[in-house]
């Protein structure tokens, strides 16, 4: 790994507000990780709701949801779209007072997000829990964080605009779309609104706003980084320029059609039910090239994964994006639907990507962001790869335990004896459950303290560069700087 | 062309920003805006009588000069707006966060006919802002759930779940008993309801913090679980979905 202090591009660029992104996120990680696997437990181990409102499960799974997604989520997108916008338009961000304004802003959402949900505060819109003032306060910050990043790009020394962007600008237009459509609300208090839409347009609006939050918000906008951060890191160009232009356009409109495919054989009308489907099959096509583009990056370079842990995490996460988005088109097959919908195997799914995919290439691109940025080496490579096997098997262990869990909750449902009735009460399938729910928190926990490992490293590297004052000698000598 | 317009949106932000803007409205556009007008997406259109028909013209619930309710509308005579109860129940079920373990969404196999019950029309979640369909059932179905179970069982069971299904992972939620609903309260939220198109009558409405008082979270939550899936009579064999 290098470790240059690269003082002109400090001075060149506004790296400070994406340093407190990069150890927000970390923060974040540890904490949404945490709730996550303490909400894990609570269905393993019910006691441990204690009869307390505000830990129990309905009310701390949006909490972990919220934490995970838009705080670590939108922290490492938010700091690498600005680092990398920078880097590949040659020049300073457009407006250094938006950016700080928008991670005062996000942070503020976060905030109110854990003020509020456990409260009971909720628009019971899963992943739009927040209630209408919150939601507010998201479409400025957004907008700024959008508008910033457009007047960068508008401002490059570059004449092409390089294809991480176009996946980040894909991601923050659509989420302006799902964000504004779907908070649509009428407000009858302070914490409190009803949906302006009811029934099957409202369950429509929902789920294309649900599914993609994780098509663009956890997809489009971790392939930005992919773009960026795993050719930079293993020291190669993209393996294929074309196959970048028909995997950007071909997510950008084919993703947006996925969501009905959460409403199978529900009151949705089948011909919606169907399109999404038959276009959820046709995204393997797209995906699986932008993993195949990822992955032949490191054409002629496979030895480096032998001894770059941080290339590893990027690469194992394509190996999870690539698994995910084959296995998303399998569940939206209607006869597997029918199957799958409404069990664990939908939460095993989920969690392959954000574990494996949205989680690998986010770590991966910290801890390359954190020599770039600190201007120094890791404190310690061997905790990026104590990290690197308990994140793998962890989320391996997950994953498993929620597939197995899932499938047979669906065929336990559908049994039938010898008499022809119902071979299983619902609460037999509940009881079941138990081992696998136990191993799920394991699974979590080993996740767990592999993100806790990261944090020390990351603060001991944060720790090791003051102590070498390598950010400093990258600064340089100060002089006045109108802010 | 397509190599050459590729080549313009690279080099032009704006460009880029507009024609990725177009390309990504147009599934929404077109899975959404049809469920708005296409008649049979609402099975209500072919069968009318799904709905009852007084919803915003009678009150579904008043109290007689004794103070005892009296109930113009019975199980099974149609889709109706929730009382001001049901209703206090129903926020406090997203409150609680039910919807993140039990569905409210019985689909047309054979399993969950037995199980549950119908399955499921969109006319029958018409008032529910927002649907509270679900993703996962951690715990059981819940559309047809009501009256199933007796109201007694129904409070014993959010007490303490484990004291009547002992294999139940649910939390228990004693804090229901011992909070009382806001009627006052509630009679702003059917208002802002009726604004976005539920039929409340103006008598709905005004009848409200009467009919709720005294009234604890546990008899609210109690009173919307027991009147799920029971409003519409739905016949056998009757193809209420095309």
């Amino acid at each position: 790994m290098e470790a240059k202090v690269d003082s002109a591009a400090e001075r060149k660029y506004d790296f400070d507000v994406v340093r407190w992104f990069t150890i927000m996120a970390v923060v974040y990680l540890v904490l949404g990780a945490a709730v996550g696997v303490y909400i894990a437990s609570e269905l393993a181990w019910p006691f441990l709701n204690f009869d307390n409102p505000y830990i129990s499960f309905g009310r701390l799974r949006p909490v972990h949801t919220n934490t995970v997604i838009f705080a670590f989520g939108g922290c490492t997108l938010m700091g690498t779209a600005f680092y990398t916008v920078q880097r590949t338009c040659g020049v300073r961000l457009w407006s250094h007072k938006l950016a700080w304004y928008t991670f005062w802003g996000w942070n503020l959402v976060i905030l109110l997000a854990v003020l509020t949900l456990p409260f009971g505060f909720t628009q019971s819109k899963e992943y739009a829990e927040l209630e209408w003032p919150i939601d507010i306060l998201i479409a400025v910050v957004w907008l700024a964080f959008t508008f910033n990043f457009i007047m960068t790009i508008a401002h490059r020394k570059s004449s092409h605009i390089y294809v991480s962007n176009w996946f980040y600008l894909g991601m923050m237009i659509m989420i302006v779309y799902l964000h504004v459509v779907n908070s649509l609300a009428i407000p009858v208090g302070l914490f409190k609104s009803y949906s302006l839409f009811s029934g099957v347009q409202d369950a429509m609006i929902q789920w294309w706003w649900g599914h993609n939050a994780v098509g663009f918000y956890l997809t489009a906008g971790f392939l930005g980084i992919m773009y960026y951060f795993v050719p930079k890191q293993a020291n190669r160009p993209v393996y294929s320029y074309r196959l970048s232009v028909i995997h950007f356009w071909a997510l950008m409109f084919g993703y947006v059609w996925l969501g009905a495919h959460h409403l199978q054989y529900t009151a949705l009308p089948d011909w919606t039910g169907s399109l999404g489907a038959a276009v959820s099959i046709a995204m393997i096509i797209p995906s699986w090239g932008g993993a195949v583009n990822g992955m032949m990056t490191l054409s002629g370079a496979w030895d480096k994964l032998r001894t770059d842990y941080v290339l590893r995490f990027l690469i194992i996460a394509l190996a999870f994006y690539a698994m995910s988005t084959f296995e998303g088109p399998v569940m939206a097959l209607k006869t597997v639907n029918a199957l799958s919908h409404y069990t664990d195997w939908t939460i095993g799914h989920v969690h392959s990507g954000a574990l494996g995919w949205v989680a690998g290439i986010s770590i991966g691109a910290i801890y390359h962001l954190m020599t770039r940025l600190w201007h120094t080496r890791l404190w310690s490579e061997g905790l990026v790869n104590v990290h690197f096997w308990t994140a793998t098997i962890g989320t391996v262990i997950y994953v498993v335990a929620m597939w197995v869990a899932g499938i047979m909750q669906g065929l336990m449902w559908r049994a039938y004896d010898d008499y022809g009735t119902l071979a299983y009460t619902f609460v037999e399938s509940v009881a079941a459950l138990h081992p696998y729910y136990a191993m799920r928190a394991v699974g979590g926990a080993i996740f767990l303290f592999g993100a806790v490992v990261m944090l020390f490293n990351v603060l001991m590297t944060v720790w090791k560069s003051a102590s070498e004052g390598s950010l400093r000698e990258a600064r340089g000598p100060m002089v006045p700087v109108l802010v | 062309m397509a190599r050459g317009v590729q080549d313009f949106v690279e080099r032009n932000i704006w460009g880029l920003s507009i024609m990725t803007a177009i390309v990504l409205s147009i599934g929404g556009i077109v899975e959404i805006v049809p469920l708005f007008y296409l008649k049979s997406t609402e099975e209500a259109n072919r069968f009318p009588e799904i709905v009852w028909p007084q919803a915003g013209q009678t009150p579904i619930v008043t109290l007689d000069d004794s103070g005892r309710e009296v109930w113009n509308w019975k199980a099974g005579d149609g889709i109706r707006p929730y009382t001001g109860l049901e209703l206090a129940g129903r926020d406090i079920y997203q409150r609680e966060g039910c919807y993140l373990c039990h569905s409210q969404q019985v689909r047309p196999f054979r399993d969950e006919r037995e199980r549950y019950g119908h399955y499921s029309l969109a006319s029958e979640s018409m008032f529910d802002h927002p649907f509270q369909w679900g993703s996962k059932r951690t715990g059981p179905d819940l559309a047809r759930v009501g009256g199933k179970y007796s109201d007694e069982w129904q409070r014993q069971h959010l007490n303490n779940p484990r004291s009547v299904v002992p294999e139940s992972i649910m939390p228990s939620y004693p804090w229901l008993d011992k909070r009382l609903v806001k009627g006052k309260r509630m009679r702003w939220r059917m208002k802002g309801l009726r604004l976005i198109g539920v039929p409340y009558s103006d008598a709905d409405i005004e009848a409200t913090p009467a009919l709720t008082a005294d009234k604890t979270e546990l008899d609210a939550v109690v009173a919307y679980l027991q009147v799920l899936g029971t409003m519409a009579t739905l016949k056998p064999g009757v193809d209420y979905r095309e």
